[in-house]
Parts: C-alpha cells; sequence; structure tokens
C-alpha cells in the first residue's frame, strides 16, 4: 500500500472520522424539554403538598388546581358570571392600550422629533416615570370612581411610558448617513419624518408596545383590586380572601392569556409592517 | 514635475466646460474652534474624473459636504453651472460608504426615492422605466423587485449608484463610496464605477484615502494637507483610458503613487 492510500483509502473508521459532539441534555427536542421541565415543575409541586411543606391551605394541590380549571373554563365557555368579568377586564385592557398607544405615540414625536420636547418635556416623563406608577390608583378612583374609567385610567397610565420610549427611540435610530441622504434629496421635515425617520423606527415602536401589552394587563388588574368594580381582578380578590387559593391560581393563568392574547396580536401585526427587519422577524418566528 | 508647490496650484485638468467651482472655500467650526478648509480653489471639467486624496481628518469630507449644499462655507464661492451652490440640489448626486439603502424598499423603490422626495409618489413611478434602465446599466438586471436585505455589499452599492443617476446629476460627489466593501469587491467596483463614468460622460468628484483607488480612476488628483486643509499638489494622471486593473503593475503608475504617497508623508509628519 503506498502512503496516499493508506491516508485516504478505504471506508471511513470511527478512529479516523471526527465529529462534534453534541451532549445528550442538548439533543432533547425543544417541545420535548419544555414537557419535561413543566412535569418536573409539577413533581416538586405536589412533593410540597404532599410532605405539607407548605400549608394545604394557602397551597393547593396541582390536581385541585387542574379541577378547578376545568371548572372555571366551563363557566367561561357557558358565559357564566366569570365570562362577563373577564369580558369587563378586557374591555379595560383594550381601551388602556389604545389610549396609551395614542397619547404615547404624540408624546414620543413631541419628545423625539421637537427639540423643545426633548429639552424641556423629557425631564418631566423621566421623572414621572420613576414614580410607583400604581401608587396612583386611589387618585384614579377618587377622580373616576368605582367604574371602569378609573382601571382604563391606571391601565393606560402605566402602559403609556414604554411606547413614548418606544416611539422616541425610534425617532432617532435613523443613522447619520441616513439623514444626509434625505437632507441631499432636499426633503422636509415632514418627508424625513414619513419616509424615513418613522419607518426606520418601527422596530423600537413595537418593542414599546409589547411591553406596553403586558404592562397594561397589570395595570387593570391592580386598579381592580384597589378599586373594586366587578372585573376578573375583583374575583381574584374575593378567592384570596376566602383562601380559595387553587381559585386563585386558576384565575391568574386565564388572566394571562389575556396579556398573551395581547402580545400575539401585537407581534402579528409587527410582522406585517415591519417584514424587512430581520431580527424581528426571526423572533417572531421563534414566538409562534 | 515634482514641484513642491505649497501654495496654490493650479488646476490641470483635462480641457472641457468648467462644471463645477470652487473659489477660496475656507471653513472654520467657531464652536470648536477647529479650521478645517483653507482656500480651497477647485474646477471640476465636464466629462472628467478628479479625486481629491488626504488623510483621516485633514476636511475632505468637509469639503464634500460643502460641495453637496449640505453646509455652508465661510467664506469663497461655491458655483455649479455658473449658479452659486446655496443648499441640496437636484443636479448633485451624492453617495457615501455606506449603501444607506431602505430595508422596506425594494431595489428599485431605493433608486426612484429622490424623484419621490423631490416630485411626489407619481412621477416616482413614472421614473420606473429609467430606474429599470439604470439598474440594467449596473448589473442588476433581474434584481429590480428584491430586498436589500438579499443583495450583497456590492450590490448594495449598485443600486446606491443608481439612485445618485435618477436625478441626471450634473456632478457625482463619492464619499469614499467603496471602502466598506472587501478589496476584491472594491476593485471591481472602481471599474464599473469608471464604466459607468465614461458611459454617461459624467463630472465626478471622489473623496478618498486611498491612493491606488484615487490614480486609477482619476485624470486629476489632489493632495489635501493637514488641517487646515489645503491642496498641496495636483497630479496630472495621464494613464490611457479605459484603465483596467492590470495597469496596477506597470512602472508609470507605480511613480505616480509614489509621487502622491511621498508628498502625503510629507505632510504627515509637518
Amino acid at each position: 500500500m503506498s502512503h496516499p492510500e493508506a491516508m485516504t483509502g478505504g471506508a471511513a473508521s470511527p478512529t479516523t472520522v471526527w465529529r462534534e459532539e453534541v451532549s445528550l441534555i442538548d439533543r432533547i427536542p425543544r417541545s420535548l424539554a419544555m414537557i419535561l421541565l413543566m412535569i418536573g415543575f409539577l413533581l416538586v409541586w405536589q412533593a410540597a403538598h404532599s410532605f405539607e411543606l407548605i400549608s394545604k391551605i394557602i397551597l393547593p394541590s396541582p390536581w385541585e388546581t387542574a379541577v378547578d380549571i376545568v371548572f372555571v373554563g366551563q363557566n367561561l365557555l357557558t358565559g357564566g358570571y366569570m365570562l362577563s368579568a373577564l369580558w369587563i377586564t378586557t374591555l379595560e385592557v383594550a381601551e388602556g392600550f389604545l389610549i396609551a398607544v395614542l397619547i404615547g405615540f404624540l408624546f414620543g414625536l413631541l419628545v423625539g422629533e421637537t427639540a423643545f420636547g426633548e429639552r424641556a418635556v423629557m425631564p418631566y416623563l423621566v421623572a414621572i416615570n420613576a414614580m410607583p406608577k400604581v401608587a396612583f390608583a386611589p387618585l384614579f378612583v377618587s377622580w373616576l370612581g368605582f367604574g371602569i374609567a378609573s382601571k382604563v385610567a391606571l391601565a393606560a397610565f402605566i402602559a403609556v411610558f414604554p411606547v413614548i420610549v418606544g416611539t422616541a427611540a425610534g425617532l432617532h435610530a435613523a443613522d447619520e448617513n441616513a439623514r444626509m441622504l434625505f437632507r441631499t434629496m432636499g426633503s422636509s421635515r415632514w418627508q424625513t419624518l414619513v419616509k424615513l425617520k418613522l419607518p426606520i423606527g418601527m422596530p423600537h415602536f413595537f418593542s414599546g408596545l409589547k411591553n406596553a401589552a403586558v404592562l397594561v394587563v397589570v395595570g387593570a388588574v391592580v386598579g381592580e383590586f384597589l378599586g373594586g368594580g366587578k372585573g376578573f381582578g375583583e374575583l381574584i380578590r374575593v378567592a384570596a380572601s376566602q383562601l380559595n387559593t387553587p381559585r386563585v391560581f386558576c384565575l391568574i393563568i386565564y388572566l394571562s392569556f389575556l396579556g398573551l392574547g395581547l402580545y400575539w396580536l401585537v407581534t402579528f401585526i409587527q410582522r406585517r409592517f415591519v417584514f424587512w427587519h430581520r431580527e424581528t422577524v426571526l423572533q417572531t418566528e421563534f414566538g409562534t | 514635475m515634482t514641484e513642491t508647490a505649497v501654495k496654490t496650484v493650479e488646476p490641470a485638468g483635462p480641457s472641457g466646460r468648467p462644471v463645477y467651482e470652487l473659489h477660496g472655500v475656507s471653513k472654520t467650526f467657531a464652536r470648536r474652534n477647529v479650521h478645517a478648509l483653507d482656500r480651497i480653489d477647485l474646477t471640476l471639467a465636464e466629462g472628467s474624473f478628479t479625486a481629491v486624496i488626504g488623510s483621516s481628518g485633514c476636511g475632505k469630507s468637509t469639503l464634500l459636504k460643502i460641495m453637496a449644499g449640505l453646509m455652508p462655507p465661510s467664506d469663497g464661492g461655491v458655483y455649479l453651472s455658473g449658479r452659486p451652490v446655496m443648499g441640496p440640489r437636484r443636479d448633485i448626486g451624492m453617495m457615501f460608504q455606506q449603501a444607506t439603502l431602505f430595508p422596506w424598499r425594494t431595489a428599485i423603490e431605493n433608486v426612484v426615492l429622490p424623484i419621490e422626495v423631490r416630485d411626489g409618489r407619481q412621477a416616482a413611478a413614472a421614473a420606473h422605466e429609467q430606474a429599470y434602465e439604470l439598474l440594467d446599466l449596473v448589473g442588476l438586471k433581474g434584481f429590480e423587485l428584491v430586498y436589500p436585505s438579499e443583495l450583497s455589499g456590492g450590490m448594495a452599492q449598485r443600486v446606491a449608484i443608481c439612485r445618485m443617476l435618477i436625478t441626471e446629476p450634473t456632478v457625482l460627489l463619492l464619499d469614499e463610496p467603496f471602502s466598506a466593501l472587501d478589496e476584491l469587491t472594491r476593485d471591481f467596483m472602481n471599474m464599473e464605477l469608471q464604466r459607468i463614468c465614461m458611459q454617461r460622460n459624467a463630472t465626478a468628484l471622489l473623496v478618498t484615502h486611498s491612493i491606488a483607488e484615487a490614480v486609477i480612476l482619476s485624470d486629476l488628483v489632489y493632495v489635501m494637507s493637514q488641517r487646515p486643509g489645503r491642496f498641496v499638489e495636483a497630479v496630472e494622471i495621464d494613464l490611457p483610458r479605459p484603465r483596467s486593473l492590470e495597469m496596477m503593475s506597470n512602472p508609470q503608475f507605480g511613480a505616480l503613487v509614489n509621487r502622491i504617497r511621498s508628498q502625503l508623508d510629507k505632510e504627515a509628519f509637518l
């Protein structure tokens, strides 16, 4: 045998082929890994319940919770009192979100596009944003009463800041070259805004919207905790005061669908509008 | 031949109607107390290709911004086709180091953007046919409806060339247009640029810090001093056209490069 043949000849044997090692854990498919993690979590939960690491009064078993999830689900599907509560909270969330988007966008324009806004308005916004906004809830209740309006106001108030920040950041996203290019084209301020700054800022704007979508639910529920009413937050508060912990758990789970739904809606719209933004597209593909 | 002209230099471009003229242009940034340009005289003859070469921070970009009407000079006159430049103009085409295509527009929509901004959507739609021809000219036939994310760096710069040409500018101002590309692509794009300029009889000014690039493309190379930027030498490049990359290895090319390099080196240690 000549030398070159010795190097390459014959079938590749395990000793000559160098394979990349992938650990066993990394080879588990994503969905399976998620399910395994969930099972592990439920086992720990069950153990904590069975061995009374935490009092059974305040920590229900997974099974009790599951039963209650089915019960509440039936109530929702058959149009029971929980559905009307969920509808009220949904309204609060939707209205709060729309108001937050509208006002947030306008303030974002003011702060991001005008020198006056950036210099005079921005410092106040930063100061207000630093406040614990939930603490304003009693004020909204006394101003707007115990109805839906005070919850909408709190939800919008909490959710408006990420929209402002997202819009303003988006307006600053265009780089020096792009601005210079538009100037060489004799572009007016309005044209530069509409044809350059707003489109290029869309990814920032939408990440602001996503944060707002999560926060607006927080605002609505906290508003209900503190200001009463007939929403889902009230159901949670009542169930908690009766130490009906399985109910609290499953109400929270259903409530989270509300936030998730809004988040997905924003993501869906984002994908339509910002189809050209690589990260956006990748991220949404990953998310769905 | 190797005159150590340190004061003003006679413009020695190829004969032709002067298109762009700078007379004693100076620029001082009062706020930063920077004297960027000092009495620049420059004439671009019709159909000529001129390069300005200098090290970073010598005021090349400032010069180009003044010529593009993006910035007023502190002193001196700037005239394009006999009319003073008082702001951005349709008859000035400009190109930057980055292609700066907008990712939500297809290649052809990026090309007609200057028309859309200046004359509105209808005019932009009417310019599509012309844009198709331009994309064909730069070798991008079939890529008209592709989004920039699917274009390579060189292709993106070709689209930027078309965008610059769509308004049929009288003068092209090129700010290191291919310096962000890899060297192989860059050489190739320079040859493409030459072809396009020759085909359209374009008047162009290139600002660069690559000596080889300046020599292979230009009829006349101005060497710029350190701040405050002045032209210390004008080197006429009498290589025949069309130029080819092979010329880079001939002795005449080497001599020109050396002459410019020594002038630049002298400047660097002043």
